[in-house]
């Protein structure tokens, strides 16, 4: 209970991170979440956002299974409005200005600019992820035929992930 | 790009109000359904294919203010896409529908990953999961990278990104602050001296 206060921080400062998505901020967030408030361990963590790829709709919905390990169901709702209720006020207010910015010469700047960024910090994310992620030859192969299989495929990733799920729950007790 | 030149001209003076109720249950079903990421093509069949809400130009502009602003793309444009068709009301049902089912999802696996018994079980199916993930947003990355990176500069900022984080270890916001400043002062708008009456007419637009 005494940690809400603490989620709720923790996720509404992440939350402002997640440039190009949710993958941009898991370097910060592996530090809070792991060194620094000790909620969860490495694995944990690793585990937790592996499941967000199963869960239907926002796959960094994540935070609310990180709520619910740290303060039960409160603590999940604590962590979902966090993370996506500050974040989703600029949305909105920004969605509203955005035609008044048109004759702005900065927007087009601003987006250009944010694109590589955002493609970088993906990358630097999954980087930290995929330390904790690949631990041997048989991760690195599942994960190399996945990507081969996404990139080549029109098949719904989802069925990757499962099949991961399988491989893992077969080899890697 | 060939069906956002051939789509209806933007119906936005002649869109037929939705209620919020129907923006929520719509885009509960987006969020209950659309499961391996890409949220955003699951986006567009629903709102411009079925719906037909809106056009492709019009998804496309929702979808490059998504990509630039801080939150996920998927719950951006759940908010645009909701202010859109019903202001503040459509924009709070579309992001309740569009979360609640991961909520659940996700709370439920919380639970069931802190039963100490299940926990080795799942803990070594979620290993084989992980796996497959760093492949699969990997591949997610490197198709939109192939997409829309382009020259030198696009890729000396995403090197620094990477560099900033992995190796130089300046964290994720000073990372962002600092080669964020630079490509956008890189891409700055070209100074192109403004005519007068073109100021002033920007300033009349603006106060609209």
């Amino acid at each position: 209970m005494d940690q809400l206060p603490a989620l709720a921080r923790v996720f509404a400062y992440l939350s402002l991170l997640t440039i190009g998505g949710g993958m941009a901020a898991f370097p910060e967030m592996k530090v809070l979440i792991v060194d620094v408030h000790r909620w969860l361990t490495a694995d944990s963590l690793t585990h937790v956002y592996a499941t967000g790829q199963m869960s239907p709709g926002p796959n960094m919905m994540m935070v609310a299974e990180v709520g619910q390990l740290v303060a039960g169901p409160l603590g999940a709702l604590v962590c979902a409005l966090a993370f996506f209720v500050p974040t989703g006020i600029l949305t909105f207010l920004v969605g509203r200005l955005w035609k008044r910015l048109e004759h702005w010469p900065w927007r087009d700047s601003i987006q250009k600019g944010l694109g590589p960024v955002a493609i970088g910090l993906a990358v630097a994310g999954l980087i930290t992820f995929g330390r904790t992620a690949v631990t041997g030859w048989l991760t690195l192969v599942v994960g190399i035929l996945t990507f081969v299989a996404v990139v080549r495929t029109k098949i719904n990733p989802v069925f990757f992930i499962l099949g991961g799920a399988v491989i893992g729950f077969i080899a890697l007790r | 790009m060939s069906t956002a030149q051939t789509a209806a001209p933007p119906p936005a003076a002649s869109r037929t109000t939705v209620s919020p109720l129907e923006i929520f249950l719509t885009f509960l079903i987006i969020g209950a359904t659309s499961f391996g990421g890409g949220v955003v093509a699951y986006l567009r069949d629903a709102l411009v294919g079925k719906k037909k809400w809106f056009d492709d130009v019009e998804f496309l502009e929702m979808t490059s203010i998504s990509n630039t602003l801080p939150g996920l793309n998927a719950t951006n444009m759940a908010i645009l896409a909701g202010d859109r068709l019903a202001g503040w009301p459509g924009a709070t049902g579309a992001l309740i529908g569009m979360c609640l089912p991961a909520f659940i999802f996700m709370t439920a696996a919380g639970m069931v990953y802190s039963e100490s018994h299940a926990r080795p079980l799942a803990s070594a199916a979620l290993r084989g999961v992980a796996a497959a993930a760093v492949g699969l947003i990997a591949a997610t990355w490197f198709k939109i990278g192939k997409k829309s990176l382009h020259g030198f500069y696009d890729a000396f900022f995403v090197m620094a990104a990477i560099l900033g984080i992995n190796y130089f270890k300046w964290g994720v916001p000073i990372t962002l602050l600092a080669v964020g400043a630079v490509a956008i002062f890189t891409y700055r708008p070209h100074t192109v001296p403004e005519t007068s009456a073109q100021k002033d007419e920007d300033w009349i637009n603006s106060l609209h």
